[in-house]
């Protein structure tokens, strides 16, 4: 990229970096290449694994234990990395170079007050000594965040503030000593949108006025679509096409990242996702050639065997792919069975009416109404603590302690799972959000479904290893897996296990608790293409519970927004999105990160 | 080629994953002996365990007289015909040593399986209840924990009199809290688990829970409870033999033989001598297993998170 030029004023300058294991020639990321000028954010972009956090924390001269920098050059304002003793990197740690963690709950001391943390770290690099200075100063950092600066919010301790104020005292104390470089390594993953959206806001114009080099780590394409000035892509701890953000957003030339674009679920309009099957090889067993060959149409003998060259496709834009020409000519896959392929029944399956849920003393839902007819999908949309879990909860049996009524098939049903009758249990499956922790570790995958169907007698006469078979086939695995342990399986691999234990019972309801929240954007994008054609197949009906508005758009029939444990409104989903009825939805579409609203934006400035 | 790769094409996604590494999973228990029987500890604590039971096992066999045959005037150094000595009343020390060992393993063995199945059981109970089930069981377990082992036993015996049984059952019940209380603590966070929930939504049976989702789960602190009670068994069951409530004279037991010689040992040692060791190794080897056990547990189990 322009290399002479830019070499000069770049913030940031990395040079073929490598990191590898210690005592062993297996890399985590290799031939990483890129610069950074004042006040540009890079966005580097990636899948778990991928290296987009080893490459982040390279910058701040830190690498986890275990690894090792085999090789290349970091240089932070001109000065080499590698050349710095570890009292010079201290000092360069906050001070030149600052971070911007994923977790602010954890990164923050709970036992200090954050005018104590904010102090500290002003102390640390401090070049004026006076205390009443620095206090003005801690002030000031919580002003740039837009946070009060009273006595009173600096005397509160990191508990007492909301996770979107504890993500900005995190960014004040990142900014707190003018940074000429700053790494956000996913800061507002944890986050609602309308938070997300404020600290989006905060962390840009803090880099564009101070002029400071952001490296942006995010697996969320929307993200840094509206936020980054340039782009990186990482797979396989290699950085395989990278440019400006229209050039990668727009034209989208690796094969990887057009397929990755095309999982993106996006809030601009109506369409279907599409996953990316296979695995990403993991260090230490990549493929010999191009690291994504084995998932890759387009690959070719010449992908076999070597890994494709850096080459230019114009203005800068890079891309690492022998079949560029053949990627670019082709049409992304179109997803299958979602979008308006279905016949919704007239019967109500699932009515809840009038559900009023307490935890303790306090209530949670207040008057909660949802309808979920035959083979329909009903997404329950809201932000943390809205009351959506607890809907879904109370309509599985889990959370036993509400009044009103939840009928299944026009039959009332009892509080608590235990109460209700095998049938009824039975006919309400539920997906748990994390795949990690819904499946018993010491349980193989065959002995975990194999029980379910038996508890349903479900299992018919025969041999009940070809109906776990079977179940397994149903959510694309293969019969095999039955032998698996949940440890030797991926994420998304375990909760198309989830989903199978689930639809071994044969329901005709099935609770989806925010099932894609844990998995990578490919990953989700394949689970939401199996339930589409798994709801087409069976006739089943979904009570979806997500954050994700952009999610909806391609799966949802009608959609219902909760917030404060109250509905705000309910209907159809293309109205929810074309024609919002409540503030309250408009706001949660407003603060959506979008990619095609980002390069509408950028683009669309008339002449 | 620019066919849609859907679902169907990705139906053989298991075989491609990373290979895992192979293990023995299905027995989590068996993985971790396996492992720790790699550590040197471990080693050294199974050699010393081993060789006292070599000594409990076969010594009976080899023994040159009868553990009652009287050999030598009391307290008679070593001869040719009883190496280590007569003891206070005339009988062969090494015979009464090698005879003495069976009754002092078997009790602790008896005593410690006892505890840990009875605790593991009100721990699990307790963890998977999470109601007032859950305080009723713990808050008789710190009853019982508010005194020592020792007491119990002595009040039981002092009851119902000497009876080997009722030390075994009496040392069992009082490590039961003890293990309850450990057991409950790793089932606690087993419990909150999503998996739990998903059987619990499915209607399965509350004993099943208990003991196919919780009990595999808590392998680790199980096996280290084993034998930490093991050895405290051990202790217990030696002292109060030595207070003279374990087998009668003129029986062969370690304990007693403690009892029986002190009053002469400036005179002849090695009654003291030859059963203290025996006990100390013991209990400092199925220490040391015990130690090498958990070292093993805790590194299989960071491995698997």
């Amino acid at each position: 990229m322009n290399a002479t030029q830019t070499t000069q004023e770049a913030s940031v300058e990395v040079i073929d970096l490598r990191i590898g294991l210690t005592h062993s020639d297996v890399d985590v990321v290799d031939q990483i290449d890129f610069r950074i000028r004042p006040g540009e954010v890079l966005g580097l972009v990636g899948e778990s694994g991928s290296g987009k956090t080893t490459v982040g924390m390279a910058l701040l001269g830190h690498v986890r234990s275990g690894g090792e920098v085999a090789g290349g050059i970091i240089r932070i304002d001109g000065r080499d990395l590698s050349s710095l003793g570890e009292g010079e990197l201290r000092r360069l740690r906050g001070g030149v170079v600052s971070y911007i963690p994923q977790d602010p709950g954890t990164s923050l001391n709970p036992a200090l007050r954050i005018s104590t943390q904010l102090e500290e770290i002003l102390e640390a690099h401090a070049t004026d000594g006076a205390a009443d200075q620095r206090k003005a100063r801690v002030r000031e950092a919580l002003e740039e965040v837009a946070l009060p600066s009273d006595d009173e919010f600096l005397s509160h301790y990191p508990h007492q503030l909301s996770g979107g104020q504890q993500q900005r005292v995190a960014i004040a104390m990142a900014f707190a000593n003018r940074p000429h470089v700053i790494v956000c390594d996913e800061p507002t993953t944890g986050l609602d949108v309308t938070t997300q959206a404020r600290v989006l806001e905060t962390v840009r114009d803090l880099c564009r006025s101070h002029r400071v080099a952001a490296l942006y780590v995010s697996h969320d394409l929307a993200v840094i679509a509206e936020l980054a000035d340039r782009v990186a892509v990482m797979y396989a701890g290699r950085i395989i096409e990278s440019g400006t953000r229209d050039q990668l957003f727009a034209a989208p030339a690796h094969p990887y990242t057009r397929r990755l674009l095309r999982a993106v679920p996006d809030i601009a309009g109506k369409r279907s996702v599409v996953g990316i099957p296979g695995h990403a090889a993991l260090p230490g067993s990549r493929p010999q050639g191009c690291y994504f060959h084995p998932r890759c149409q387009f690959a070719g003998e010449d992908s076999r065997t070597e890994f494709p060259p850096v080459a230019d496709i114009g203005d800068g834009h890079q891309v690492r792919c022998f079949h560029v020409a053949d990627a670019l000519r082709s049409t992304p896959p179109e997803g299958a069975g979602q979008a308006d392929r279905h016949k919704v029944g007239e019967e109500v399956v699932l009515a809840v009416r009038d559900l009023n849920a307490h935890y303790g003393e306090s209530q949670i839902l207040f008057d909660v109404g949802i309808d979920v007819h035959h083979n329909e999908c009903v997404a329950l949309v809201g932000e943390s603590g809205s009351g959506k879990t607890t809907t879904a909860r109370c309509v599985a049996g889990l959370h036993a302690s509400w009044t009103g009524d939840i009928g299944l098939h026009g039959e009332p049903l009892a509080p608590s799972a235990r109460q209700r009758s095998g049938d009824e249990r039975r006919e309400i499956q539920y997906v748990f959000q994390n795949p990690y922790a819904s499946l018993n570790p010491r349980a193989t995958i065959g002995q975990t479904i194999a029980r379910r169907l038996k508890l349903f007698d479900r299992a018919g006469g025969g041999d009940i290893g070809a109906r776990v078979g079977e179940c397994l086939e149903r959510v694309a695995l293969s019969a095999s897996a039955a032998s698996r342990f949940p440890d030797q399986l991926s994420g998304g691999e375990r909760q198309r296990v989830a989903i199978a234990r689930a639809l071994a019972a044969e329901p005709a309801v099935l609770v989806c608790d925010e099932v894609t929240s844990a998995l990578d954007v490919s990953v989700q994008a394949a689970i939401i293409e199996l339930l589409g054609e798994l709801r087409t197949e069976m006739g089943l009906s979904l009570l979806f519970i997500t954050h994700d508005l952009a999610l909806i758009r391609t799966i949802a029939d009608r959609v219902t927004v909760i917030t404060e444990g109250r509905v705000v409104e309910s209907g159809p989903c293309e109205q929810i999105f074309t024609s919002p009825g409540a503030d309250y939805t408009r706001e949660l579409l407003a603060n959506t990160p979008s990619i095609e609203v980002a390069l509408g934006q950028a683009t669309a400035p008339s002449p | 080629m620019t066919q849609p790769q859907t679902v169907e094409q990705a139906v053989d996604l298991v075989p491609e994953a990373p290979p895992a590494p192979p293990r023995l999973q299905r027995f989590q228990w068996l993985n971790i002996l396996r492992n720790a029987a790699r550590l040197t500890r471990t080693r050294i604590g199974l050699g010393m365990v081993g060789l006292i039971l070599v000594i409990a096992l076969f010594g009976p066999l080899v023994a040159p007289h009868s553990p009652t045959e009287f050999v030598a005037a009391p307290n008679h150094g070593p001869t040719s015909d009883a190496i280590f000595g007569a003891d206070a009343l005339g009988r062969d020390v090494f015979s009464r040593f090698l005879h003495g060992g069976l009754t002092v393993l078997w009790m602790s063995g008896a005593a410690t399986v006892l505890g840990v199945v009875l605790g593991t059981a009100i721990g699990l109970i307790a963890a998977y209840s999470r109601n007032w089930l859950d305080d009723v069981l713990m808050r008789g377990n710190d009853v019982v924990l508010a005194f020592p082992q020792i007491i119990f036993v002595l009040l039981a015996v002092a009851a119902i009199g000497p009876k080997l049984w009722l030390i075994v059952v009496t040392v069992g019940i009082t490590h039961a809290p003890r293990v309850a209380r450990v057991i409950r603590g790793a089932a606690q966070q087993i419990v909150v688990r999503d998996f739990i929930k998903a059987e619990e939504v499915a209607g399965e049976r509350r004993s099943r829970i208990i003991m196919e989702g919780l009990l595999p789960n808590v392998t680790s602190p199980l096996l280290v409870e084993l034998g930490l009670r093991m050895t405290f068994s051990i202790g217990l069951i030696a002292a109060i033999s030595f207070l003279g409530f374990g087998l009668q004279p003129p029986a062969a037991d370690w304990g007693l033989m403690i009892n029986e010689n002190r009053l002469s040992i400036t005179v002849m040692p090695w009654g003291v001598l030859l059963p203290v060791l025996a006990i100390a190794v013991l209990t400092v080897g199925t220490n040391l297993v015990t130690d090498g056990i958990a070292r093993a547990a805790i590194r299989l189990d960071r491995t698997n998170e």
